[in-house]
């Protein structure tokens, strides 16, 4: 038996059961965008960015460009050699030092250093770039990305750790007046 | 046989699906549509089918994990009893995926199919549009080597570009600061988890859809769509010239489902996997990273476009592109059907077609690109030396050592990005070949703090010489009468 009454009833507490279902819903919702922010958010709290060492200075020689590689500060077990960057090294006169980030400030491709004609060029679209890093010709609308340095101990340190894109320019997006 | 009747009931009085099953197959569907342009929605569908099972055969090994991947594709490739043959299957079940769904696209589109009451049909389908490039670009970077490497670094740097937000889905889409083992498990996941689930989704309410509307009546000019009276015309032609579809249509759809299949197994045994190229070693810059073939358009694209357009082109193009896709049967939901009597709609693909194919053709070539080791591995053809003097050899050399010939070519062989230098000596007087080597522009590099004046004088000079032979190099009038004063 059943009556309207009954039905309205039933009904309204299928609704309270929904809006149950919602607070609860909107509870969890909090828990995992912040799980899925996470890369955001632990960049807001500077974990990604460190000083890390690209070896000795002996190792760049005056007025040259050198590849270095290391180890990116945040890794995981299982990332493999894609936890390994290239950077480029140009040691401008002995104390004076630049370094680029291997990505083509166009589309991020790896550049490539020709010492004969001190040019860094990119093998996607032809981006040119002449050996302080500005650019030459192509389609980056801006210089090379550079890291901020410093010389300590003989050694050479780059603040860096993270992917420098168009969007967000490594760390020197940051200035380093105090660098080098 | 009558074991057999029993279990079926057996099981019908407990699903309840026979009647469902009996109405699609006898469904009536007009009698022209029984035709091979209607095979490429189900042959879509039978692909996506074989992509399901392949992708769940390659998962059985396949380790995704930043630093297994690639070695684990390897093993694939090498090792496992035709783990070659799985992936190759997989790889150009994609690429017939892609080249089906545009075909069955253009042929809905050209058949007037999205319009009344099909809309929703149109709309679901956009998005199994996006959702298939989705697929193909996630499978890219699934085959970790790379090219997917550096496709990643180019996407976050297209994503990059996105105002305010841009570093922020950066990091969103890279799982981190860098392209490591958290992207590869996000895009794993997109892969194999997130947009398959919604594919299945989209795929089941397309298909119904077709079922209850009924598939779109052979368009005739003249038969107008109007939304007051075509279910019931729709009707009346299905009633008048209807065939069941079952057997009458579907068995062309399994004849070309079959020619499909046969046609990836072919490719696969014929022209094996795709890849994986060389490890996925971004200390290895020894690289030019490619797309795969439905990418490559895009690619050519980022070349072309003058640096200031490109980014409000690349974040907008795409919007309005899928926004003017979605409102199309909004936009034209009645109206006439047939191709014959929509000049515009057929402009429009032919349009399409022939960009996307020139695009497609040059991202395959990749004039833009320097020729990276032209300047060590392609000499400079014996007859452009042949009779030159000491101080234009000493230019050729310059040419070649300062690479010169990595964006300039001589006799069809060395870069493309510049001008070909063939015939420069007619275009240019030396006083023009000077200014243009020492301060660049046009697009190519100053080498005058990279060249000594010397190197300057010899590389001018052996460029002076490149003009045929029966024409003569361009010279400055002026300069000629001022030589002529000093004498």
């Amino acid at each position: 038996m059943t009556s309207s009454k009954d039905v309205s009833r039933r009904g309204f507490f299928a609704k309270i059961g929904l809006l149950f279902n919602g607070m609860v819903g909107a509870a969890l919702a909090v828990p995992i965008v912040r799980y899925l922010a996470s890369p955001v958010t632990r960049e807001r709290k500077g974990e990604y960015d460190s000083w890390l060492p690209l070896g000795s200075l002996d190792k760049f020689p005056a007025g040259e460009t050198r590849l270095a590689t290391y180890r990116n500060p945040m890794v995981n077990a299982w990332d493999g050699e894609t936890a390994d960057i290239a950077c480029w090294v140009r040691n401008v006169d002995g104390k004076k030092f630049q370094v680029f980030a291997v990505n083509c400030a166009h589309l991020g491709c790896p550049v490539r250093w020709f010492p004969q004609s001190n040019l860094f060029m990119c093998p996607c679209h032809g981006g040119a770039y002449y050996q302080d890093g500005s650019r030459a010709s192509g389609p980056p609308e801006r210089g090379l990305f550079e890291y901020p340095y410093k010389v300590q101990d003989g050694k050479l340190l780059i603040h860096a750790g993270e992917m420098p894109t168009p969007g967000r320019s490594a760390s020197n997006s940051k200035g380093c007046s105090s660098c080098g | 046989m009558r074991l057999m009747g029993q279990l079926g009931e057996w099981f019908d009085q407990r699903l309840q699906l026979g009647r469902p099953i009996r109405e699609v197959m006898e469904h009536p569907v007009p009698r022209q549509t029984a035709s091979w342009w209607y095979v490429f929605g189900s042959a879509a569908l039978t692909i996506f089918m074989f992509q399901f099972v392949t992708g769940i055969l390659l998962a059985l090994v396949y380790v995704p994990s930043a630093g297994e991947a690639w070695s684990s594709l390897q093993t694939l490739n090498h090792q496992i009893t035709l783990g070659w043959f799985i992936r190759a299957l997989h790889g150009w079940g994609s690429n017939f995926m892609l080249a089906i769904v545009i075909i069955h696209m253009v042929q809905v589109f050209l058949f007037g199919a999205y319009k009344f009451p099909r809309e929703l049909t149109w709309l679901l389908g956009v998005f199994l549009l996006l959702f298939t490039l989705g697929m193909a670009f996630t499978g890219q970077v699934l085959r970790f080597d790379q090219d997917a490497y550096w496709g990643l670094g180019i996407g976050a740097s297209i994503a990059s570009r996105v105002p305010v937000l841009g570093p922020a889905l950066v990091k969103l889409l890279l799982g981190g600061p860098i392209i490591a083992g958290a992207t590869l498990s996000r895009f794993f996941a997109l892969h194999v988890f997130v947009i398959p689930g919604l594919l299945i989704g989209f795929v089941g309410l397309h298909v119904l859809m077709v079922l209850k509307l009924g598939v779109n009546e052979w368009p005739m000019p003249g038969r107008i769509v109007r939304r007051a009276t075509y279910v019931r015309e729709y009707h009346e032609l299905t009633a008048k010239e209807g065939v069941p579809f079952v057997p009458y249509a579907i068995w062309k759809d399994i004849v070309f489902s079959g020619f499909i299949l046969l046609s990836i197994a072919l490719c696969a045994v014929m022209l094996g996997p795709f890849g994986p190229g060389g490890q996925p070693d971004p200390t290895i810059i020894q690289t030019a990273p490619k797309p795969d073939s439905f990418f490559l358009w895009i690619y050519a694209l980022l070349s072309y476009l003058p640096p200031a357009a490109e980014t409000p082109i690349l974040l907008i193009a795409p919007l309005i592109g899928i926004v003017v896709l979605l409102v199309l049967p909004f936009f034209a939901g009645e109206g006439e059907k047939s191709w014959k009597r929509r000049p515009i709609a057929v402009l429009v693909i032919l349009v399409a077609a022939v960009s996307l194919g020139t695009l497609t053709h040059l991202g395959q070539h990749t004039p833009w690109s320097p020729v990276m080791d032209a300047w060590s591995g392609q000499p400079i053809p014996a007859e452009y030396l042949k009779n030159r003097t000491p101080l234009e050899h000493e230019g050729a050399l310059v040419f070649q050592s300062k690479q010169c010939h990595n964006c300039h070519s001589l006799a069809g062989e060395g870069g493309q990005r510049g001008p070909a230098l063939d015939r420069v000596a007619v275009r240019l007087t030396p006083d023009q070949l000077v200014r243009q080597v020492i301060q660049g522009g046009g697009n190519m590099p100053a080498y005058g703090k990279n060249l000594s004046p010397a190197e300057t004088t010899a590389l001018v000079k052996f460029l002076e010489t490149l003009h045929p032979a029966g024409q003569r190099p361009a010279q400055d009038a002026s300069r000629a009468i001022a030589e002529t004063d000093q004498h």
